[in-house]
């Protein structure tokens, strides 16, 4: 621990820290990838989605049941006429799915399969959905997310900038399609569980964000005012600085779904606990990933096109140009890190890691050392 | 909307943290004892976690009318439903709207669910059908005729002379004798009933069911049935009174049970349907301007006038109980009242209303047929030991889950962990507390999503304490002591905390606000705890740290406090001492 009690006052000065701005072409890049691959693995593959969506009939039964898997398969299915799918539970019991079965009929179903295992009717629990419930959850869930999305983007524009929430809102649509995309690939059914857990996930992956953004903003207070880091080098620093925080987060928020994907998965078999810490726990990764590698190094490209921004970068680079002519370092001390790559040609992040400690209360540092 | 800037000013339980401290105290002493109080010591389970039966029943548009589904109509759907459901015996049934077209049907274990989901399911029907003969039914009505056999049963028998059910035939022998004789007209019926449209009746008269009207020929085996039927019929028996006139089609003679008293009944024969509910325009609650009395007053359309007068001006001519329609709901009688004269548009019904009596009239007799009719969408039957083992599964999955967390926090924070499990334990405590005191409150019910929001909402909570406990590690790194870094660190954590909470808050109240189902509950708990997380982290967390900031365990900055400015690589005064700090750092277990 003590080890990474220092990574973190290291990566808080800045001595040590990775480049996300300058390599965020690279994140783009397999965001991207990644990306496409989801979207390509639910536009070809399509989501498997479970009984509540289409309808149908799901008996799950404790472990009493006489029978073996394939058999029960066999008498459900000549029950309704459909194809039934049977699991074995954690526990012994049987999980009876089947599809396209009208609610009336079921009742029926269940009587069979009553006699059939020799549990009584009543001991057999039964989900039947009908075809539009689905449909209704999945509509309001879209709905949700719409007005969700909206009313973030108001909230940010006004409590940080509109890049921000535009940002915000890239990586957030990133998150999501990344774990509708592992649905897809890995072909895990997708119930009303894994909604509840998708739009967690919204609030999760905003979370994380906002806290990157939150620092992000106090670093970049009288940026202009100064001529030592630019806007990238700055945003780089506010990762950096929060890095501990959002790996302590993603850490604390992952083990209790660790928790209850173990004991849902585990125990249960299958279920809601199940499918809400399956997507949760994708999303959550997801979410923690493109708050620092996706959505703070968009604010930045965004800032950067802004003219002061600009002509900031040009005075620094020019100051550093001249620093170099002079054949002096650039800052007065202080090793600079991470910069084996010296003769990058693009230059604009060059000393971004650079340590200051000589001048703690230096322009320019990141989260708000002045108040 | 939580501007970061929202909050208190720097103070925060800075000068006087004992102050938030004992208000928080106060407040979860008061919401124990208010649970104990209540006598409400747990949450109140969902369905899915204690077992029982789930009906969602959605309402269909019908083309032609577009604006049908509208919150009175589906408040008024909840009412019908809800009467049908408790007319099984269900103790605890839940009927509720959930967004704007669906209802929630919940019925806990123990219950016929099949019976339960055939009630839900079906259209209310609401019919007028004249009165062919009445009779009290029902254990409280006086005894009648010595004839009464005294029993220890506690269902008294169908009939007027008060027999056990185990008897009613031989009840039925000896003195109630249905006669079907197609002429015989049920003028024995008792006298009471004149008053109708409340009869009250005394018991006194000895029921002699009638025939057949003159209005219908007489059908002999179905006339004896109904007369068989309606001897055998105790409306005192839940089952037994929904189940009479169920199913019948508006053509047939049937027979059903109403009540004007709670608690006892009557039961009647009852010819055709000859009005139905859509004929009825209009209908409400109303005081009647000479008598002061509360009527209900109904308009009929111009096709249901003319029926209406039809059957009005045949029934004024009758004797009692003949002259009596009844208004049938769902196949019980809601209000039998007697004709004096024919009507036609529009027609009051007087007798012993209150306000509230007559407002339900009017609302059975404006909606009784709803406008609306349902689907099933979702029907979960979870049986009682399914419901335990997902509640222990959720449990357990609660206690791995904060186990790792503390673990994590203690390993990562040392000292710091303690305050950090503290407030964990203290928002556990006023989760707990609200959650059981929101049972009998709002009917809030703890189902599985819920216990997995909670879940999840451990890592949100926790998240508050490591973003303000890196704030107050970056102020030690910066060279300050302790106390001063508590306060510095706080008002830039606090708004973090804000924001952050802010978000996580608006999701779930979009959620909550837009989604239906299970989706609901889960949101629910998530609002509810980043609430109190953001009460936690105010009231308790941030004093506490002021406190313990005065310890000398946290101020002398040992190994184990969690806020070792070595270990942190506290910065300056002198740039030696950084190194020095990481060489001299002691490796531990």
């Amino acid at each position: 621990m003590s080890r990474l009690g220092n990574l973190g006052a290291r990566l808080y000065r800045g001595e040590v820290g990775y480049d996300f701005i300058r390599n965020r072409k690279i994140w783009y890049g397999v965001s991207i990838l990644i990306t496409i691959t989801a979207i390509i693995g639910v536009a070809v593959g399509g989501l498997r989605m479970g009984i509540e969506f289409k309808g149908g009939a799901v008996f799950t039964t404790d472990s009493r049941a006489q029978i073996s898997t394939s058999e029960a398969t066999d008498v459900a299915t000549e029950a309704s006429g459909h194809l039934a799918i049977v699991q074995e539970l954690g526990n012994g019991g049987l999980r009876i799915q089947i599809t396209e079965v009208d609610t009336a009929k079921a009742n029926e179903i269940k009587e069979t399969l009553s006699e059939e295992l020799g549990i009584p009717a009543e001991e057999i629990n039964a989900d039947l959905v009908g075809p539009s419930w689905g449909e209704q959850i999945a509509n309001k869930a879209w709905t949700g997310l719409g007005i969700f999305m909206v009313l973030v983007v108001i909230y940010l524009a006004i409590a940080f900038e509109w890049r921000m929430a535009v940002a915000a809102l890239i990586a957030l649509i990133h998150d999501i399609t990344i774990t509708v995309g592992v649905y897809a690939l890995v072909g895990f059914e997708v119930t009303p569980g894994t909604v509840i857990g998708l739009l967690t996930i919204l609030g999760y992956s905003l979370y994380d964000t906002v806290v990157v953004f939150d620092s992000l903003k106090e670093g970049q207070k009288d940026i202009t005012k100064q001529t030592r880091y630019t806007y990238s080098e700055i945003a780089n620093r506010s990762i950096n600085s929060t890095l501990v925080r959002s790996i302590n987060t993603t850490v604390v928020a992952l083990l209790p779904v660790a928790g209850l994907l173990f004991i849902g998965g585990g125990v249960l078999g299958a279920g809601m606990l199940n499918d809400i810490s399956l997507s949760l726990f994708v999303g959550l990764a997801a979410g923690a990933y493109s708050s620092i590698f996706i959505a703070t190094p968009l604010v930045a490209d965004l800032k950067e096109r802004e003219p002061q921004m600009k002509a900031l970068k040009k005075r620094i680079l020019a100051k550093r140009a001249a620093a170099a002519a002079r054949g002096e370092s650039p800052e007065d001390d202080g090793p600079v890190y991470r910069q084996a790559d010296e003769d990058d040609e693009d230059g604009e992040t060059a000393g971004a890691v650079v340590g200051q400690r000589q001048q703690p209360r230096g322009h320019g540092r990141t989260p708000g050392k002045r108040r | 909307m939580a501007a970061p800037k929202k909050g208190r000013g720097p103070s925060g339980g800075q000068g006087r943290p004992g102050r938030s401290l004992v208000l928080i105290l106060i407040a979860m002493v008061a919401l124990t004892g208010g649970m104990f109080l209540s006598g409400h010591t747990t949450p109140r389970l969902g369905i899915d976690l204690a077992g029982g039966t789930s009906i969602t029943l959605k309402a269909k548009n019908q083309p032609g009318k577009p604006n049908a589904i509208n919150a009175t109509n589906m408040g008024t759907a909840v009412g019908i439903i809800e009467r049908r459901v408790n007319g099984l015996g269900v103790s605890e049934a839940e009927v509720q709207t959930q967004g704007s077209d669906n209802i929630i049907v919940n019925i806990p274990k123990g219950t016929n669910s099949e019976q339960a989901r055939e009630q839900v399911g079906t259209t209310a029907q609401l019919y007028f059908r004249p009165v062919l003969t009445v009779a009290a039914s029902g254990p409280e009505q006086p005894t009648p005729s010595g004839s009464a056999t005294p029993s220890g049963s506690a269902t008294p028998s169908a009939g007027e002379s008060a027999k056990p059910e185990d008897k009613g035939e031989e009840a039925t022998g000896e003195e109630a004798t249905p006669s079907p004789s197609s002429t015989t007209q049920g003028r024995a019926v008792t006298g009471a009933l004149k008053k109708a449209p409340t009869p009250t009746p005394t018991g006194s008269g000895e029921p002699k069911p009638s025939g057949t009207p003159e209005a219908s020929p007489s059908a002999d085996p179905a006339t004896a049935k109904l007369q068989e039927e309606f001897a055998k019929l105790d409306c005192t028996d839940p089952e037994q009174r929904t189940a009479a006139g169920k199913d019948a089609l508006p053509t047939d003679s049937i027979v059903a049970c109403g009540s004007n008293v709670p608690g006892s009944y009557e039961k009647y024969v009852l010819g055709p349907a000859e009005v139905s509910g859509g004929d009825v325009d209009d209908a409400e609650g109303a005081i009647d301007q000479q008598t002061g009395e509360w009527i209900v007053s109904m308009e009929f359309t111009s096709a249901g006038a003319k029926k209406f007068q039809t059957i009005t001006s045949r029934l004024s001519q009758q004797q009692p109980p003949m002259n009596q329609f009844a208004i049938v709901l769902d196949g019980e009688v809601v209000s039998a009242p007697s004709v004096r004269t024919a009507l036609s548009k529009n027609a009051q019904i007087s007798g012993s209303f209150d306000q509230e009596s007559a407002a339900d009239l009017g609302n059975i007799l404006s909606y009784g047929a709803l406008p609306l009719t349902f689907e099933e969408s979702s029907v979960t039957t979870v049986t009682a030991a399914l419901g335990g083992e997902q509640l222990k599964a959720g449990l357990i999955a609660g206690a791995i889950g904060l186990a790792l967390v503390v673990i994590y926090l203690v390993a990562y924070y040392r000292g710091l962990a303690f305050i950090a499990l503290l407030s964990l334990l203290v928002s556990g405590i006023l989760t707990y507390t609200i959650m059981a005191l929101l049972g009998p409150a709002i009917g809030f019910a703890l189902n599985l999503p819920a216990v997995c929001g909670a879940i999840v909402a451990i890592g949100i909570t926790a998240d508050s304490f490591i973003v303000y406990f890196e704030r107050v590690r970056d102020e030690i790194r910066e060279g300050r002591t302790l106390r001063p870094a508590i306060e510095r660190a706080w008002p830039r954590a606090r708004r973090t905390i804000l924001v952050s909470d802010f978000v996580s808050f608006l999701a779930a109240a979009v959620l909550f606000l837009v989604t239906v189902g299970k989706v609901q509950g889960f949101a629910f708990t998530l609002g509810l705890t980043t609430l109190l997380d953001v009460v936690v982290v105010f009231l308790f967390t941030k004093p506490l740290m002021t406190l313990m900031g005065r310890t000398k365990f946290f101020s002398s900055g040992g190994s184990w406090s969690g806020l070792d400015p070595k270990r942190l690589g506290a910065q300056p005064p002198l740039r030696r001492s950084r190194r020095a700090g990481v060489s001299t750092d002691p490796k531990e277990a």
